[in-house]
């Protein structure tokens, strides 16, 4: 394992899913802290979406207008880039992390600045920056709660809300006891584990550093493209510090955040927060349209982010993905997710959604588990605000790591060979009936009482904490045969 | 109206009794069940597990054994699901037209009241696949209402996955058991002597779960609690 | 090439299933959701909301909003007091125990952070989700002032209010910075569990100023 933070999108050195989940399913305390939080999270959210009797329907318009961005995105991204240099901004294009990560870093320099605030950001995670900052000298301090908690801790974000639901109360009052100090301002004599002294501790602790800050990296929730307006949608206040206390902005957006015009950010905004934190409307969102004299920053960046989203825009049925307005109301019902927490899927974007972003993002040789991390359920499907057909995408991405594994390589995976054989076996009702019999046989050897125990070999995983039924002596193809003799059409010459 | 079963593979070999009840109860309403012999499977395993190419002749295969049909009725939520949602996508063409046994009940024949007797406390899991991906909403509850005798009671957290997936259950074991053990205590909370559903595969998955613990609850699909009747010694 | 050719080109080349002569506006977009969920009284209903953030709300008439305006101010020992230009004389108390700071010439950070509180009005109000909207219009001046004083209280008039995002977002002019409000700051990143006050002002109190609710 490495010590890092992060390492861009994929962190190479994790596990494939299956083992890294064992390590969580193990941890009974991350288990207790995700079943609390999730269960919170889900009630909050079906009372506020049921309060609209016309969710359906903003549902669909999200989709719709996600759909219509997507298939016109270069238009839409030319002239979100005239209006927000007509604003008084400036667009900068990067076709990959190390870009943008270089066009961060050199305005960062050109600002004067050896520090910088950051609101939370996907966008940011997702390309390394805070390291590649941290490489250039330049110390980049997180500023939302769950951020700072995990920054701090040393730690990987879980969660895309809420990077830190892995950790409790109590677990978060050892981190900020033991490591303020050593970032800035420590935490203050005695502090509890009340959620609301912890809260106070942040602010104590972040207060000095917005208010010296030259410099803040934002992500975006949106930019408009016929007006040049970007907007963030956050709850603490430390977004609005970010946005409005340093002389230089620069907002780091993926591609996909535009959005045709500023009416229809009313479905977004009633989309999103009631989807995100379960509230009809977070605390604070802001909006500004390039610089605003004597009000903010003077200075303003808007860097567009592509790594990997046109790869994904390349494919007509995962590039549903890219409509993600990263509530995670996906994550809080995914009952994978509630067990196994963020960390298994070794990527900043976890849970269903990032089933699926992230091997389109970064190709699903880097990431061939995720796509089966999924028991397929739905019930991601039916929380997503935008309609992102999960389960179809993660089923899509599947053929797409079985193809991948027979063009690399040259002998079949034994999986491979086992539904080679079961699609034979399932050619013909003869064929099948002669495998039935092989595995009735097999079975007698291995029952008792009707039920089959442990297993040997790969059914072992199956048989660890199931029994398994003994096949009856007569399949439904035969009994028929039996009982009804002369409608019997055999299948023997197909 | 004729009427064809799709046993579908897995219940073929392991829960031939689901397709006998199937017939028991449609005939019992007055319908004729016809069998084509020569169906085998939906392609869903190979499918959902990534393998398309080995799925197509399967879907090819479905249709052509269904076609002529005016409804094929399957005792499986998931399988129907898959040819309903997925076969246009490896064949080309719309499949027939397919009914889980529930939706075929309330839908097509307009029957909640089967004449059923079934005089147990049950509890009943809705498959995610027949919750979210058919969605047949509360037909199934309707129709167990409806059974005489029945001590029906609510299942907690029921829409929550029951961690079987498929081959998600072997390549994702750990998780899908720590689902398992989550959805088998909501079941003996219940203390149902019966735990039924709309799909087999989640029962095996959950009843051998139940069994492995010695729980004494027992797993039955819900063809076979319709069709059950006063005559029967259950 | 340089980067933006190199990302529009290959945005290009992957929407090649899109038809040439396909435009943005032929993708439907069905706007058949409700324009408004407010109901019948609006007012009421955004003064339930704004209160359900824990944020607390004072009903006036208008010839008493002075006066809830002072009491409000003196019951949280409000000892100085930023007042952006352009608030309306009709709202502000003529005197009280606290020390006026305008912002003119504009607060340094330091001098808004030393702040106890701070008075504005709001351009819009919005009654389904309780936020009131800043633009930085007379009487409330630059985003800075309503951020860093940990009390802000907000005079809204009851013609301000809409009943829902679509039709406060028309009445918006997104060439303006815009901050749309609603309670006090409040995070969830503990445990999913909802904690008012973070960095935003903490205290939020808003006083309404329209006719009388009828009890």
């Amino acid at each position: 394992m490495t010590t890092g933070t992060g390492d861009g999108l994929v962190w190479l050195d994790t596990p494939a899913f299956p083992e890294a989940a064992r390590t969580a399913l193990a941890d009974t305390q991350l288990r207790g802290n995700l079943r609390r939080a999730t269960g919170t999270i889900r009630d909050k959210r079906l009372a506020v979406t049921g309060e609209l009797a016309d969710w359906e329907q903003l549902r669909a318009a999200g989709a719709a207008l996600k759909r219509r961005t997507l298939r016109h995105l270069d238009c839409y991204l030319v002239e979100l880039e005239e209006s927000v240099t007509r604003a008084g901004g400036t667009v900068h294009w990067a076709a990959d992390a190390d870009q943008a990560n270089r066009i961060v870093t050199e305005l960062v320099r050109a600002a004067g600045a050896d520090e910088v605030v950051k609101v939370k950001s996907m966008a940011t995670q997702e390309i390394g920056l805070n390291e590649a900052l941290a490489e250039a000298g330049i110390a980049a301090y997180e500023t939302d709660l769950a951020e700072l908690i995990v920054q701090l801790g040393g730690d990987r974000p879980s969660h895309i809300l809420v990077p830190a639901i892995h950790r409790n109360r109590g677990e978060i009052q050892g981190i900020f006891r033991r490591e303020m100090a050593a970032w800035g301002r420590p935490a203050p004599e005695g502090l509890t584990d009340e959620p609301r002294a912890l809260a106070e501790a942040a602010r104590l602790h972040l207060r000095e550093k917005f208010l010296r800050a030259r410099v803040a990296v934002s992500g975006a929730n949106f930019a408009i493209a016929g007006t040049g307006t970007v907007g963030v949608v956050e709850s603490e206040g430390n977004g609005r510090m970010c946005l409005t206390l340093p002389q230089t902005l620069i907002t780091v957006m993926g591609i996909e955040k535009v959005l045709p015009a500023w009416s229809d950010l009313e479905v977004f905004l009633q989309l999103l927060p009631r989807s995100s934190t379960g509230e009809r409307m977070n605390p604070y969102t802001s909006t500004w349209t390039g610089r605003t004299p004597g009000d903010g920053p003077q200075d303003f960046h808007l860097v567009l982010l592509d790594n990997g989203r046109t790869a994904t825009l390349a494919d007509t049925v995962g590039r549903q993905a890219l409509a993600c307005i990263r509530c995670s109301a996906c994550l809080n019902v995914c009952p994978v997710y509630e067990r196994t927490g963020g960390h298994a899927y070794g990527s900043v974007y976890p849970g269903p959604i990032g089933a699926v972003l992230t091997p389109q993002l970064a190709g699903v040789d880097k990431a061939p588990s995720l796509p089966f991390a999924s028991t397929l359920c739905g019930a991601c499907y039916d929380a997503c605000p935008v309609k992102i057909n999960i389960p179809e995408v993660l089923a899509h991405l599947r053929a797409e790591v079985v193809e991948s594994k027979r063009r690399s390589h040259r002998a079949p995976t034994p999986e491979a060979l086992v539904m080679r054989a079961a699609a034979a076996a399932l050619a013909t009702p003869r064929r099948l009936s002669a495998a039935q019999r092989s595995a009735r046989l097999g079975s007698h050897l291995l029952a008792r009482k009707g039920r089959i125990g442990r297993l040997p070999g790969p059914l072992r995983a199956w048989s660890d904490s199931r029994d398994s039924p003994q096949p009856p002596a007569e399949t439904f193809h035969a009994w028929w045969r039996r009982t009804h003799p002369g409608e019997t059409r055999s299948g023997e010459s197909r | 109206m004729r009427v064809a079963l799709f046993i579908t593979c897995f219940n073929d070999t392991l829960y031939p009794e689901t397709g006998k009840a199937v017939v028991r109860l449609l005939e019992r309403l007055g319908h004729t069940v016809e069998f084509p012999a020569d169906q085998t499977c939906c392609g869903q395993m190979h499918f959902n597990t990534g393998y398309r190419p080995e799925a197509t002749p399967l879907a090819r295969r479905f249709a052509e054994v269904f076609a002529g049909y005016d409804a094929v009725v399957s005792p499986s939520a998931s399988c129907t699901g898959m040819v309903r949602d997925s076969h246009e996508l490896l064949t080309g063409s719309r499949p027939p037209q397919v009914y889980e046994l529930s939706e075929f009940l309330v839908d097509v024949l307009g029957v909640t009241d089967v004449g059923a007797y079934f005089p147990h406390r049950v509890t009943y899991h809705p498959t995610c696949h027949s919750l979210r991906m058919l969605r047949v909403g509360d037909r199934p509850l309707r129709l167990l209402r409806a059974v005489k005798g029945i001590d029906l009671v609510e299942l907690p957290a029921a829409d929550s996955c029951c961690g079987f997936g498929g081959t998600f259950a072997l390549k994702n074991a750990g998780t899908s058991a720590a689902m398992l053990a989550d959805k088998a205590d909501c079941v003996l909370r219940t203390g149902a002597e019966v735990l039924s559903a709309a799909d087999n595969s989640c029962l095996m998955h959950i009843g051998g779960g139940l069994s492995r613990i010695r729980s004494g609850v027992r797993t039955l699909h819900l063809a076979e609690i319709l069709a059950a009747t006063e005559g029967d010694a259950r | 090439m340089n980067a933006r050719d190199t990302v529009l080109g290959r945005i290009r080349a992957a929407l090649a299933d899109v038809p040439a002569d396909e435009a943005p506006q032929d993708v439907p977009v069905a706007r058949d959701y409700l324009a408004d969920h407010a109901g019948a009284d609006p007012t009421g209903l955004f003064a339930d909301r704004v209160a359900d953030y824990r944020a607390e709300v004072v009903r006036t008439a208008p010839a008493d909003a002075k006066q809830a305006v002072a009491e409000a101010l003196r019951r949280r020992g409000v000892r100085s007091l930023v007042v952006p230009p352009g608030f309306p004389e009709e709202f502000l108390p003529d005197d009280g125990p606290w020390q006026r700071l305008g912002d003119d010439p504009q607060l340094t950070v330091a001098e808004l952070d030393a702040a106890d509180g701070v008075l504005t009005t709001a351009a819009v109000g919005i009654a389904v989700t309780g936020t009131i909207v800043l633009d930085t219009g007379p009487g409330q001046g630059r985003r800075a002032l309503t951020l860093l004083p940990d009390y802000h209280l907000c005079v809204v008039r009851e013609e301000q209010i809409v009943g829902d995002v679509p039709e406060a977002l028309a009445a918006l002019d997104p060439a303006r910075p815009l901050t749309f409000v609603s309670g006090p700051s409040a995070t969830s990143d503990i445990e999913l569990d909802r904690v008012e006050g973070v960095h935003g002002p903490r205290t939020l109190v808003v006083v309404l100023v329209g006719a009388e609710p009828v009890v």
